[in-house]
């Protein structure tokens, strides 16, 4: 038998925390041969990335590797001298990160920063060569325009390109290795099987074995050929991936596979007379003169339904909300609250009027205030909009507490940093829910949160819904989310409502075309999906052409 | 037009305007002053026919408004008015005054901005080291002393004790290049000193802000060395702050060394402006505060106009 190509024994990590050291990664072990493509999958905390790194030698820092070996083609990385493993690092194993906004650097061009590897640190290339080399890459990432891309700035491209612009410049060197961490996950579903396509062509063409670190079955089931579960920093269990996805033997595995099923009974139809909670009609929209970024927008959303407005990034889901909530006055259309047309601007609308909509945010971590304990932030809107104070208001507080299934006492007097992702969120939650709405705006709330927490999430708003009669406005761009809550959807693209109905009729056929991409585009647990939506995307692209 | 120069004189144009506001404050704060100029210059003894008449002579019987339209209307033209002092015109006392000033900054400037930039470049890069720790010791400690008091030092050790150097730094008309440098070596080594701490400390904290950004970490995954990910990666991320530190030491350099130029009796701008306060040499004081301001503004606008050319975000939209 070969050797392996990466071989980790035993590993254990910890971290810094306070004054002493916590484990991230518990004795995991790790064999890879070359040419091979591991799946590592797990929640946020499972020490996926930790591990992929140590698998360079590299840890971050207030990390430590407290045990353990870590052998690359025979060389023990952890007991090499620096400057030894610096020489490995960039040209025989690389790193692909998840925001590759945030990883390039913003002082040099994209061609700058791929021929760096090979030119400046490693000097395997020329210049002209590298160049070269590079402009080939950048074509075979499908990146648009590959002769000239490279003179731009990292802020100059967008963020598919820019992670496929990641990815070449990892394989700048030809590497043995190359370690993906989550390269997919910022970026919109039709532009990740355009990535998750590129990526895989290139690494076969290459024969570089890879390491696949995501939270996405789905996508990791496209792309690796054996899966390991992490969980907390133990391994749970490592199977070939169609072994794995057919039958997971433990009860972790299980509990991640089983997610996706989650799915709300829908609310029944309202009836045709029935004044809806709020009514958006032909509402356009700019922040530059004449550059409209909605165009006539308009639905209903009635009392204790939910409406999924989505679209990718740049659809104008976003900008629909700021406009409704008066932050962004239109420059055509009207909303309407109850019947009644609100003023366009938020310090003209009435304290009763902001009191009936609120909203939820994507980033539970920004959004609630750092310095102030759940107390004050509950508080907050419960004084400002009812008017209540001393023990009546922490009365509400405590309320709201429990109808979040939050115990009162233990978090009561608690700051936003002393709360794991998925409890900021319900505090987000119980802050919208203080004022007593009608109307509740959820932008993103459980796109940054692990499947099982948003799951939760998820159902925790549909029982407040059911309890209190809310509408919701889910602005999404995921299409599982939708599935699982949504009784009507809008579809939006460019800032124009391209289609909108139930959520049955919007997942039966027959699609709108840009319906029909988008639903596609969303991956799938079995392994053979993405040469299937390839195919037919590919066969349809040609019988257009004839 | 390129964005850049339409910047520059967007620039210049608000730097132009300040420049107006500025000559009204002064004026302002001038009129503001206790007492009449024609007597306190012509003493007590003045009969009053004379204050009359000399007032008449300097325009002071003219209304506040006039008065300043007129100096105004001099200083566009480049007329700063006669010196009351000496009856010399201003703007003859200014120019040599100004170019000693200028020399001795540029010679200061010369020293220590290229010295605050490695020392904050090598403490980054080994931060936390005895290096890292000596350098922030002796830059802290020189800048923690009054300036008259750093000069006292040098002038008794290096001078006086030892006689290497001069202690009046004045080299007359018509020295040759060696001698200026050799003649004003110590106010020019005060100044390093007193500067120095400011410049290398913003470099180390820029620096040392912008490790943490993942960047960085690719360069490092890149196998990029210590060195490298600090001059590549880091500097070029780091250089707006430091520009504008660099701009307002070398505006302090011009317009904050009265007190070394007293103490090295070196006939610089500040010194003139200090003896033209004693004397009551109006216009003169006037002048001196416009210059100053002059030069902020001009230094302050260079720093904005550095600080966004070497940001590819602004000079290269999308």
């Amino acid at each position: 038998m070969t050797k392996p190509l990466l071989s980790i024994r035993n590993l254990h990590i910890q971290g810094r925390q306070d004054a002493g050291w916590q484990p991230i990664i518990n004795g995991v072990n790790l064999d890879l041969n070359k040419g091979e493509v591991l799946g590592l999958i797990g929640e946020s905390g499972a020490g996926k990335s930790t591990l992929g790194l140590a698998a360079m030698g590299y840890c971050r820092d207030g990390t430590r590797i407290s045990q353990g070996t870590v052998t690359f083609d025979g060389m023990e990385l952890l007991s090499l001298p620096e400057r030894r493993r610096r020489r490995l690092r960039g040209a025989r194993i690389a790193y692909v990160a998840q925001s590759a906004a945030a990883y390039f650097n913003p002082a040099h061009t994209l061609m700058k920063q791929f021929t760096e590897a090979p030119v400046d640190i490693h000097h395997i290339e020329s210049q002209a060569d590298a160049e070269r080399h590079g402009r080939e890459l950048y074509a075979q990432l499908r990146l648009p325009n590959p002769a000239e891309i490279g003179f731009r700035y990292p802020h100059q491209v967008s963020g598919g390109q820019l992670q496929r612009a990641m990815t070449a410049m990892a394989m700048a060197c030809k590497p043995d290795l190359i370690i993906f961490d989550e390269p997919t996950t910022a970026l919109d579903v039709t532009t990740q099987i355009e990535v998750l396509a590129a990526i895989r062509d290139a690494v076969r063409d290459i024969g570089t074995a890879a390491i696949y670190i995501t939270h996405d079955l789905a996508v990791v089931a496209q792309m690796a050929d054996r899966i390991k579960v992490l969980l907390r920093g133990d391994e749970i269990e490592e199977q070939p991936t169609r072994d794995m996805l057919a039958n997971p033997q433990e009860e972790y595995s299980k509990s991640l596979w089983a997610v996706r099923q989650f799915r709300s009974e829908p609310n029944p139809e309202p009836a045709a007379d029935e004044c809806p909670v709020l009514r958006v009609a032909g509402i356009s929209a700019e922040y530059v003169r004449d550059q409209p970024v909605l165009r006539n927008v308009s639905f209903d959303i009635h009392k204790g339904r939910t409406i999924a407005v989505v679209g990718e990034s740049g659809s104008g889901k976003s900008t629909a909300a700021r406009v409704i909530t008066g932050l962004l006055p239109a420059s055509k259309g009207r909303i309407e609250l109850n019947g009644n047309v609100l003023p366009e601007r938020l310090a003209q609308r009435s304290k009763d009027q902001l009191r009936q909509m609120q909203m939820i945010y994507q980033m539970a971590d920004t959004a609630l205030n750092p310095k102030q304990t759940i107390r004050e932030i509950i508080g907050r809107p419960i004084q400002f909009y009812l008017g209540l104070r001393g023990r009546e208001r922490d009365e509400k507080v405590r309320d709201l507490l429990t109808s979040i299934e939050m115990e009162p006492d233990r978090f009561i007097d608690r700051l936003p940093g002393e709360l794991s992702g998925g409890q900021k969120q319900r505090i987000g939650i119980a802050r919208a829910l203080a004022a007593e709405p009608q109307f509740i705006i959820c932008d993103e709330v459980t796109s940054a949160l692990d499947q099982l927490v948003a799951e939760d999430i998820l159902r925790l708003l549909k029982r407040l819904q059911n309890e209190r009669g809310l509408a919701y406005m889910f602005i999404t761009h995921d299409l599982a989310t939708v599935r699982a809550i949504a009784d009507h959807v809008v579809v939006m693209q460019n800032g124009e409502v391209m289609e909108q109905g139930s959520r049955d009729q919007m997942f039966t056929p027959p699609h709108h075309p840009y319906t029909k991409l988008l639903l596609s585009s969303v991956a799938e647990m079995d392994p053979d999906w993405l040469d299937h939506t390839l195919e037919q995307r590919k066969k349809a692209q040609t019988d257009v052409d004839n | 037009m390129h964005p850049l120069a339409r910047m520059i004189l967007h620039r210049l144009a608000l730097g132009l305007l300040t420049l107006f506001v500025i000559s009204l404050v002064i004026f302002m704060a001038i009129e503001l002053l206790p007492g009449d100029l024609a007597e306190e210059v012509l003493g007590q003894s003045a009969t009053p026919e004379t204050v009359a008449a000399f007032r008449r002579e300097l325009g002071l019987d003219l209304p506040a408004w006039q008065r300043y339209l007129s100096w105004l209307g001099g200083m566009v033209q480049g007329d700063f008015g006669m010196s009351l002092a000496n009856n010399r015109p201003i703007v003859d006392l200014l120019a040599s005054r100004l170019g000693n000033t200028l020399f001795l900054a540029a010679y200061a400037a010369v020293i220590s901005v290229p010295l605050a930039l490695c020392l904050g470049l090598l403490a980054a890069l080994y931060r936390g080291s005895w290096f890292d720790r000596l350098v922030n010791v002796v830059t802290l400690t020189s800048i923690s002393f009054p300036e008259y008091f750093v000069a006292y030092i040098l002038l008794l050790f290096l001078s006086v004790r030892t006689g290497i150097f001069p202690s009046i730094a004045d080299f007359g008309n018509d020295a040759g290049f060696g001698t200026m440098i050799y003649r004003t070596f110590l106010p020019a080594i005060t100044l390093v000193l007193v500067v120095t701490a400011h410049m290398m400390r913003m470099t180390r904290a820029a620096i040392i802000n912008l490790l943490a950004q993942p960047y960085i970490e690719m360069a490092r995954l890149k196998g990029a060395s210590p060195a490298r990910v600090i001059l590549r990666h880091a500097l070029p991320n780091a250089l707006a702050p430091i520009i504008n530190v660099v701009a307002l030491n070398l505006a302090y350099l011009i317009t904050g060394v009265v007190i070394v130029e007293v103490v090295f009796v070196y006939p610089g701008l500040g010194q003139l402006m200090v003896d033209s306060v004693a004397k009551r040499d109006i216009p003169l004081v006037q002048a001196c505060c416009l210059i100053f301001a002059a030069i902020y503004i001009l230094l302050n606008l260079s720093a904005d106009v550095f600080a966004i050319a070497t940001n590819p975000r602004l000079m290269h939209r999308k």
